[in-house]
C-alpha cells in the first residue's frame, strides 16, 4: 500500500524518560518506533550512578554499611543482611541465633514491603490509581514496625557485624502477629479488586514472557524467573542465616508471563508471613551479639563471596580483603541489572502500553542497576 | 412593565439569559465535579481528601482556579502557534452549545430543538477536533499519540453510541429531548431498555476519555496525552471540558433512560439534577476502580463487541415495536 501510494515508510524515534512517570527512577528509554510498535529499545542507564563500589574501597568496613541501603533501597535490609554475613564470614564470627531470628523476621517483614510497593506502584502503570493506596495502607502499619525497631522508615541500616544493635520485645512480636493477621484478611480484596479484574487479565496474560531458556541466558532471577517455572531462591538452595529452621514453599508460574510474575509476587508475600508467624513462635532467647567482636573491624587477607535473595532476585557481594581496615574491592552483584538485561528484547515488537506492563513486571530499581 | 414582561418573554432574551445561566453552570458544575472527584477517589482510597480550604476542602478548588489562572501561558518553542492558541477555545465552545437544548425540567429548558439529541451528538463529535489540533501543534510526540489515539477512539465509539440513541428514538418517534422525557412518565426506559443503557454508559465513557478508557490521557504511557504542553488557564479550560463533557453525558443519559425530570414530590429540576449527579458518580466509581485499557483492545472491544451488540439491541427494539 506504501510502495503504491509513493510514501516512503518511515520510522522515528520516541525518548522516554529519564523524566517519565513509569520509568520508576531515571531510567531513558531509546525507543525506535513504527507507528505505536517499538522496532527497537535502548535503555540508557547511569543517571543514579554514585560508584558505591569505589566508595567502598575508601572508607572502613563499619562505614560502608548505610551505602548498602542506598542500593536498593526497598529492600535494604536483604543487603544489610548480605554485607554482614560476608564480613561475618572473614571475621569468622559466629552469630547468636537469637539475632538470626530477628534477623529472618525484619528481612521478611522488608520484603513484604517491598512487594506491596510493587504491586501499587505496577498497578499504577496500568492506570488504576486506588491499590496504590490501598498498598500503602497496609505498608504504612509495616514501616511502623521496622521504624520503631531500626529508627528509620525506608534505607535501614540495622544488622551490624555480629548480629543486632537492639533487641525485640514483645510488643514488636505481637505487631508482627497482628501485621500478618491484617495482611491476611486484605488478599480477598487484592484478588476480588485485581487478579480476577478482566482488564487486568486481558494487560497481563500472554504479555512480556520470558521463557526457562531465555531466563538462565541472561541471569534472571528473582520472582522473573520463578514465574518463569524454575524453582530457584537462595533461601532454599544456599540456606543462609536461620532460614533453614523454617517451613516454606517456593512459588513458581507456568508461563512466564506478567500475569504469573504477579501472582508470584503476591504468593511470596503470603510464604514470607509463614517464614514471620513461624519465627515468632519459635523466638530462641539468648544474646543478639556475637561474644567475640572485634572494636576495630580488620578482617585477615582473603576473598569471600556471599548471596542472598532480595525481592528482585539473587544478590551477591564478593569482598576481597588484604587485612586492611578497608576492603581491597568489593564487587556488588544486582539483580536488577541482570533483569533489564532482558528488556530490550522482551520490548520490542509491543506496543508503548506494554512497554510500560513489562518495565513495572520485572520489578527494577534503577539505583540498583546504576549503582 | 409590559415591555419588560414582553421583552422577558421573547425569544432573543430567553437565549441571552440562557447563555448566561449555562456559564455561570458550566463554571460552577465544574469546580464542583472537580471537587467531588477529589472527594469520591478520596474516600475510595482510604483518605479524606482536600479538607484545608473551606468546609471539607468545598472551595480548593476555586482556590486551585486562582492559582491557574496566575500561571504563566507558555507556549513551547516551534508549536504552530495559532492553532495552538484555538484548540483550547474550540474544545469549549461546543461544550456551552450542548446546554442550549438539555431539558432540566419541563419549563427549564433554553431552546427545544425538534432535533436536540442530534445537536448534542453532533456538537460532542466536535471535542476530537480540538483535541486533534492540540495534540497536532504541540510539536510534541506524546501529544501527537494521545491526540491520533483519541480521534480512533471517539470515532470506534460514536457507531455503538448512535445505534443506541437510535433504538431510544425508535420509541418515542421524535428527537426532541421533551418528547423523549415526557415518553417515560410512566416506566423510565432503563427498565425497557436495560442493554441500550449500560452500552450507552459504555460508550460514554469512552466518548468523555474517562478511566478505563482514558487512553488519550494516560498518564503512565503517554505523560499527559494531548494537554502535555498546555499550561495555566489553557490546560484549565482543557480541564473545565472534560468535566463539562461528563456532565452532559450524564444529562443525555438521564434524559434517555432515567426518566429526565421525572420523580416524586421533589420539583423536576432537583430530581434531574440528582439523577445526573448520580450518573456522574458512576463514572467517577468506574474511574477509581478499573485499570487502564491497551490501545488495540479498547478499539477491538468496540468494533467486535459494542457495535454487533448495539444493532442486534436495534433490530429487536424495531421487531418488537413492528409486532406491537
Amino acid at each position: 500500500m506504501t510502495e503504491l501510494l509513493g510514501i516512503e515508510e518511515k520510522t522515528y524515534t520516541l525518548n522516554l524518560g529519564p523524566q517519565h512517570p513509569s520509568t520508576h527512577g531515571v531510567l531513558r528509554v531509546i525507543l525506535e518506533m513504527d507507528g505505536e510498535f517499538i522496532i527497537k529499545a535502548e535503555p540508557v542507564i547511569g543517571y543514579g550512578h554514585r560508584g558505591h563500589e569505589h566508595m567502598a574501597e575508601n572508607r572502613n568496613y563499619t562505614q560502608f554499611l548505610p551505602n548498602l541501603a542506598r542500593v536498593d533501597y526497598l529492600h535494604a535490609l536483604a543487603y544489610n543482611q548480605c554485607y554482614c554475613m560476608a564480613v561475618e564470614k572473614l571475621l569468622d564470627l559466629k552469630v547468636p541465633e537469637r539475632a538470626e531470628f530477628i534477623r529472618v523476621i525484619t528481612c521478611e517483614l522488608n520484603r513484604i514491603s517491598s512487594h506491596l510497593l510493587w504491586f501499587g506502584a505496577y498497578l499504577m502503570d496500568l492506570g488504576a490509581f486506588t491499590p496504590f493506596l490501598y498498598c500503602f495502607d497496609d505498608r504504612e502499619h509495616l514501616l511502623d514496625l521496622l521504624d520503631g525497631l531500626t529508627g528509620s522508615r525506608l534505607t535501614y541500616c540495622f544488622f551490624r557485624f555480629g548480629g543486632v544493635p537492639v533487641d525485640i520485645d514483645a510488643d514488636f512480636v505481637a505487631g508482627c502477629r497482628s501485621f500478618v493477621s491484617r495482611l491476611r484478611s486484605r488478599w480477598n480484596d487484592y484478588n476480588n479488586l485485581v487478579t480476577k479484574n478482566v482488564i487486568f487479565i486481558n494487560r497481563t496474560r500472554d504479555v512480556g514472557i520470558i521463557t526457562r531458556d531465555q531466563c538462565i541466558k541472561y541471569g534472571i532471577t528473582g520472582p522473573n524467573l520463578r514465574g518463569s517455572g524454575i524453582p530457584y531462591d537462595i533461601r532454599k538452595s544456599e540456606p543462609y542465616s536461620a532460614y533453614p529452621e523454617f517451613d516454606f514453599e517456593i512459588p513458581i508460574g507456568a508461563k512466564g508471563d506478567i500475569y504469573d510474575r504477579y501472582i508470584v509476587r503476591l504468593a511470596e508475600m503470603e510464604q514470607s508471613c509463614r517464614i514471620i508467624e513461624q519465627a515468632c513462635n519459635q523466638l530462641p532467647d539468648g544474646p543478639i551479639m556475637a561474644e567475640k567482636v572485634p572494636k576495630r573491624i580488620k578482617p585477615p587477607v582473603g576473598e569471600v563471596y556471599q548471596a542472598v535473595e532480595t525481592a528482585r532476585g539473587s544478590f551477591g557481594m564478593y569482598i576481597v580483603s588484604q587485612g586492611d581496615v578497608k576492603p581491597y574491592r568489593i564487587k556488588l552483584r544486582t539483580p536488577s541489572f541482570a533483569n533489564m538485561s532482558f528488556f530490550p528484547e522482551m520490548a520490542v515488537d509491543n506496543l508503548v502500553a506494554d512497554l510500560v506492563a513489562n518495565l513495572g513486571s520485572i520489578d527494577v530499581v534503577i539505583p540498583e542497576i546504576d549503582r | 412593565m409590559e415591555l419588560v414582561a414582553q421583552f422577558l418573554g421573547s425569544e432573543g432574551a430567553r437565549m441571552v439569559v440562557g447563555l448566561i445561566a449555562v456559564i455561570a453552570l458550566v463554571s460552577v458544575n465544574a469546580l464542583f465535579l472537580i471537587w467531588m472527584e477529589r472527594k469520591v477517589a478520596a474516600h475510595m482510597q482510604l483518605r479524606p481528601g482536600p479538607m484545608e480550604v473551606g468546609p471539607h476542602g468545598a472551595i480548593q478548588t476555586v482556590a486551585d482556579a486562582i492559582k491557574l489562572m496566575g500561571k504563566e501561558l507558555i507556549t513551547p518553542a516551534e508549536v504552530d502557534k495559532p492553532i495552538f492558541w484555538l484548540a483550547p477555545i474550540v474544545i469549549f465552545l461546543p461544550v456551552l452549545l450542548s446546554f442550549l437544548v438539555i431539558p432540566f425540567s419541563s419549563t427549564w429548558i433554553i431552546k427545544d430543538m425538534n432535533v436536540g439529541i442530534l445537536l448534542i451528538l453532533a456538537f460532542s463529535t466536535l471535542s476530537v477536533l480540538s483535541i486533534l489540533m492540540a495534540g497536532w501543534s504541540s510539536n510534541n510526540k506524546y501529544a501527537v499519540f494521545g491526540a491520533i489515539r483519541s480521534v480512533a477512539q471517539n470515532i470506534a465509539y460514536e457507531i455503538p453510541l448512535l445505534v443506541t440513541v437510535m433504538s431510544i428514538i425508535l420509541m418515542v418517534g421524535s428527537f426532541k429531548l421533551t418528547d423523549i422525557v415526557a415518553a417515560q412518565s410512566g416506566l423510565w426506559f432503563v427498565v425497557v431498555q436495560p442493554l441500550a443503557f449500560i452500552l450507552f454508559i459504555t460508550c460514554a465513557t469512552a466518548e468523555t476519555n474517562r478511566a478505563p478508557f482514558d487512553i488519550p490521557e494516560a498518564e503512565s504511557e503517554l505523560v499527559a496525552g494531548f494537554h502535555t504542553e498546555y499550561t495555566g488557564m489553557r490546560f484549565a479550560l482543557f480541564f473545565l471540558a472534560e468535566y463539562t463533557n461528563m456532565f452532559i453525558a450524564a444529562a443525555v443519559a438521564t434524559v434517555l433512560f432515567l426518566g429526565g425530570w421525572h420523580g416524586p414530590f421533589l420539583p423536576g429540576v432537583v430530581w434531574f439534577l440528582l439523577k445526573v449527579y448520580a450518573v456522574i458518580f458512576l463514572l467517577m466509581w468506574f474511574r477509581w476502580t478499573f485499570p487502564r485499557t491497551r490501545f488495540d483492545q479498547l478499539i477491538t472491544f468496540a468494533w467486535k463487541i459494542l457495535i454487533p451488540l448495539a444493532f442486534v439491541n436495534l433490530l429487536i427494539t424495531a421487531l418488537v415495536l413492528k409486532l406491537r
